[in-house]
């Protein structure tokens, strides 16, 4: 500072600014941007970052949020179907009015990528190294993809005339029409993956010699009945539920139902028959459970769909006895003060042209069982951390290992697996990245999301659900599909609302610039919390100083 | 608000955004002014306001979109007040703009000057006077009312924070009833803190004089606060806009506090948001999400006593009936109409 002699009174120094006094000092707290993980991501099977790719469709940018997708899953048409998103039931959104629907964003996205030709990328150099996968459902599919993604060359052995596994067999496809999956499976196989048809694996150490491949991955899936036993005088009319929906892809002639049929099983598998049934002429699709509908395993939305299509529940009802002439015997039950059922003794009769056994499948171990080490608990096999079993160089994952039986489960297994593999093929071990701590709603400011219902995807009218298996639930268009994308809170990241930037009334948080987020002036920052506070999304803390 | 301004209305959409300062998905044209990174920033870093000051981000909201409007071809009068005080404690200051100092009861009067020798050299640059509730409510009061009845091309903006804070937390002409401040301090069962008056709403008076606008503006409704002061600069004339500022200090909230109580005595009706054009009520805001007074007096250490007597409760009920009034008065809860930004 300079003292003019030629100064006023009263006026002894230069006007200086106030940038000179660093008001950071004064600071107790820092405010620190921080990522979160949004609980639709955490919550998602198949590990996909699904806020990035919404993030990335909500700016029309739909050719790069399909992309974001197929990092982490290659499936996406079947996703956007089958899969029962966990994500939905995580989003913070439905704390607000509800939740995101992911799936029909997902769906959009994969119709779009069809519709335009979009490819996966695909690495040109490769590894030399090769890798047989055994089964071609969705973890097989999964782990050729991103095996073949990280540049090696994969062949699948399928023992079925067709590729699809589950997708095939376990999905209707009044649920996933089977263009889709043809078209997502012929994705994969155009990136390189090849695929052998009614190919039967027998002996896995063989097959690895003969074919000189490095690893194996199994992922054959769990398609054996399980059985209950059923007195029966007239055992041609009872068939496996899997038998039936396997039936409805390969066979030639589709099995014969007759008019009235009988389910017993309450999970998925049982309404996927029931409303099978309905779609093949029968009059009387009845499911027979021992339980509530409380309890039972199926999907809330497939039960209401299946009643809506005409679809009868006889709750807390087993089946004793199927006698001459499809006379079905059942038996009511009560619940105890445990909420289990037991017997009542009261009998009922009802008729039927076909019983379905609807209870659960199991894994067909034999063709494992001769491999040296590999571990089966519960007709499932074991794996480690890396989906290895106890034998070298043979992983294996989907219905087969341990877990929750699902589409999205399997897809990530593959993922995962492929990883894994990935690793050990050259003598290292995969980690997972590790989590980021949940932006649960708790950590959102949810007065700057203004409210905007969920888009109603369209159902199929009912008549036509009860006669064909054209897909029941319609698909959003580009207008939806944005608003929907829209509706995504970006919980836990920045999404650059500039809030901050905004309300901090000392000018200490710069703005970068589009897509560079923000930093702290912390010269200038008195720590009084306010960006934190007002931040939407949960992306700033508050860091106490060291002082 | 008003149809033909406001960049709010013009932004109609329902995703993530709406109500924050900016949005990625938004054309640069039709974000905040606040969200630009070429903002004026009115008031730089290192200004001695007080952490959280609600004041420092009411007068930077306002004079940056001022001199957006304006191309910088602006000045303003400060009345002495904590604004001042913690702007320029000499030689340094935070100001980006040029400003001239008045007394704390002059400013209006010192505006009116300053528009005078404008005109007279022929100049277009437009005048900005501002004070405190204190400077404004109360010691100005007299300039202020000439300056609008003689309908002066000046835009006064007055930063309400309850009671004059720079001097030490003492009562204003604007303190709600039952408030505790270093003049009205709650002493025994019966004494509430501040009395309960006839009240002096000074955005009502204002459109007594008949101004050409009058609108009263939260800091927590930042486009909501922009479009105003736009419409303000758009027109000439004695124009007032009165901007609620909460004071952490002052009122012993938590200085993170600010902008969420600058909402909530919006949301609750207490302090309703409204545009007056020659007298007459033009546009309200209606509550998006309303809430009980007590979600706003409950942060603020200022109100704690009304908690914890018979006394408190009835000045607690007193200050939710003025709420359920302006609710009526301005039909702040009318249906249908969507609210943005």
């Amino acid at each position: 500072m300079t003292l003019p002699t030629t100064a006023p009174f009263a006026i002894t120094v230069d006007v200086g600014t106030s940038l000179d006094n660093h008001t950071g000092t004064w600071r107790t707290e820092r405010p620190v941007y921080l990522d979160r993980l949004p609980p639709c991501n955490n919550a998602c099977p198949a590990g996909e970052n699904i806020q990035a790719w919404l993030a990335l469709a909500e700016e029309g940018n739909y050719e790069a949020a399909w992309q974001e997708i197929m990092v982490n899953n290659p499936l996406p048409g079947i996703m956007g179907r089958a899969c029962y998103h966990p994500c939905e039931d995580a989003c913070n959104r439905k704390d607000i009015d509800s939740a995101v629907s992911i799936h029909a964003v997902e769906r959009f996205l994969d119709d779009e990528s069809r519709k335009q030709g979009w490819l996966p990328r695909v690495p040109s150099d490769l590894s030399g190294k090769k890798i047989l996968v055994v089964g071609s459902g969705p973890s097989g599919l999964s782990a050729a993809y991103h095996l073949r993604r990280l540049g090696h060359a994969v062949t699948i052995y399928e023992a079925g005339p067709v590729a699809g596994g589950m997708m095939r067999f376990g999905i209707p496809a009044y649920r996933l029409p089977r263009d889709v999956v043809e078209e997502n499976i012929k994705r994969i196989a155009d990136m390189g993956v090849e695929i052998v048809l009614n190919r039967k694996v027998e002996d896995i150490a063989a097959e690895k010699a003969e074919g000189g491949f490095d690893a194996v991955f199994l992922a054959i899936g769990a398609h054996l009945a399980n059985r209950a036993y059923i007195p029966s005088a007239d055992a041609g009319r009872i068939l496996d539920a899997v038998g039936v929906l396997h039936d409805m892809e390969t066979e030639e002639s589709k099995p014969m139902l007759g008019r009235r049929v009988v389910v017993y099983g309450g999970g998925n598998t049982a309404v996927d028959v029931a409303r099978t049934a309905k779609r093949m002429g029968a009059q009387e699709a009845i499911i027979v459970y021992r339980r509530t509908r409380d309890q039972m395993p199926a999907h809330d939305f497939e039960m209401d769909e299946a009643i809506e299509e005409g679809v009868i529940v006889n709750w807390l009802t087993t089946i004793k006895e199927v006698g001459d002439g499809g006379k079905v015997m059942v038996e009511r039950m009560e619940l105890d003060a445990d909420g289990k059922p037991q017997p009542t003794g009261e009998m009922d009769e009802l008729e039927a042209d076909t019983v379905v056994m609807a209870l659960g499948q199991n894994v067909d171990t034999s063709f494992v069982e001769k491999l040296d080490g590999v571990e089966i608990k519960d007709k499932t096999i074991q794996v480690d951390t890396q989906f290895m079993t106890g034998h070298p160089g043979v992983f294996a994952g989907g219905d087969m290992v341990p877990s929750e039986r699902t589409v999205t489960v399997a897809v990530g297994h593959g993922k995962h697996a492929a990883r894994a593999i990935h690793a050990w093929l050259q003598s290292e071990t995969y980690q997972r990245a590790e989590k980021h701590e949940i932006a649960d709603f708790e950590k959102l400011n949810p007065w700057y999301y203004a409210n905007a219902p969920e888009t109603v995807q369209e159902q199929l009218d009912i008549a036509r659900r009860q006669a064909t298996f054209g897909e029941v639930l319609g698909g959003l268009d580009e207008t939806n599909a944005l608003y929907e994308a829209r509706r995504c809170l970006s919980c836990g990241n920045c999404f650059e609302c500039d809030n901050c930037y905004g309300v901090c009334p000392d000018n200490a948080v710069i703005k970068l610039g589009p897509g560079n987020r923000f930093k702290f002036d912390y010269d200038f920052c008195k720590g009084c919390g306010i960006c934190a506070a007002e931040c939407p999304c949960g992306a700033i803390e508050m860091v106490p100083e060291e002082i | 608000m008003t149809k033909e301004l406001t960049a709010e209305q013009k932004v109609k959409f329902y995703q993530k955004g709406t109500f924050t300062v900016g949005n990625r998905l938004v054309d640069a044209d039709n974000r905040s002014v606040q969200a630009s990174m070429e903002r004026s920033n009115a008031i730089t870093s290192g200004h001695r306001a007080c952490q959280g000051c609600g004041e420092a981000l009411g007068a930077r909201y306002a004079l940056d979109t001022a001199m957006r409007v304006t191309g910088g071809q602006m000045i303003a009068a400060n009345a002495t007040g904590c604004l001042e005080v913690f702007t320029t404690p000499y030689p340094e200051t935070s100001w980006q703009m040029p400003w001239l100092h008045s007394l704390f009861g002059n400013a209006p009067a010192v505006a009116s000057g300053m528009q005078a020798a404008m005109k007279a050299k022929g100049k277009k640059t437009r005048i900005v006077a501002q004070g405190g509730d204190g400077g404004t409510v109360d010691i100005g009061f007299g300039c202020l009312s000439g300056m609008f009845e003689r309908n002066d091309d000046v835009l006064y903006i007055c930063y309400d924070n309850e009671a004059y804070m720079n001097t030490g937390v003492q009562r204003s002409g604007a303190t709600p009833g039952g408030a505790r401040t270093a003049t009205t301090m709650p002493v025994g069962e019966a004494y509430p803190g501040n009395v309960f008056g006839t009240g002096k709403n000074l955005p009502r008076i204002a459109m007594a004089h008949n101004i050409p606008y009058v609108a009263t503006a939260s800091v927590a409704y930042l486009q909501d606060l922009e479009a105003k002061v736009e419409k303000a600069m758009s027109l000439e004339g004695a124009r007032y806009i009165h901007v609620y500022v909460p004071c952490p200090l002052g009122w012993g909230c938590a200085s993170n506090a600010t902008i969420n109580l600058a909402r909530l005595v919006v949301e609750t009706g207490f302090f309703p948001l409204f545009e007056a054009e020659h007298g007459k009520v033009t546009a309200t805001r209606p509550i998006r999400q309303r809430v009980p007074i007590e979600e706003y007096l409950k942060p603020q250490r200022r109100f704690a006593h009304l908690f914890k007597t018979d006394a408190g409760a009835e000045a607690i009920r007193k200050l939710q009936a003025m709420c359920d009034h302006n609710i009526a008065e301005y039909d702040l809860l009318r249906e249908g109409e969507e609210t943005l930004a």
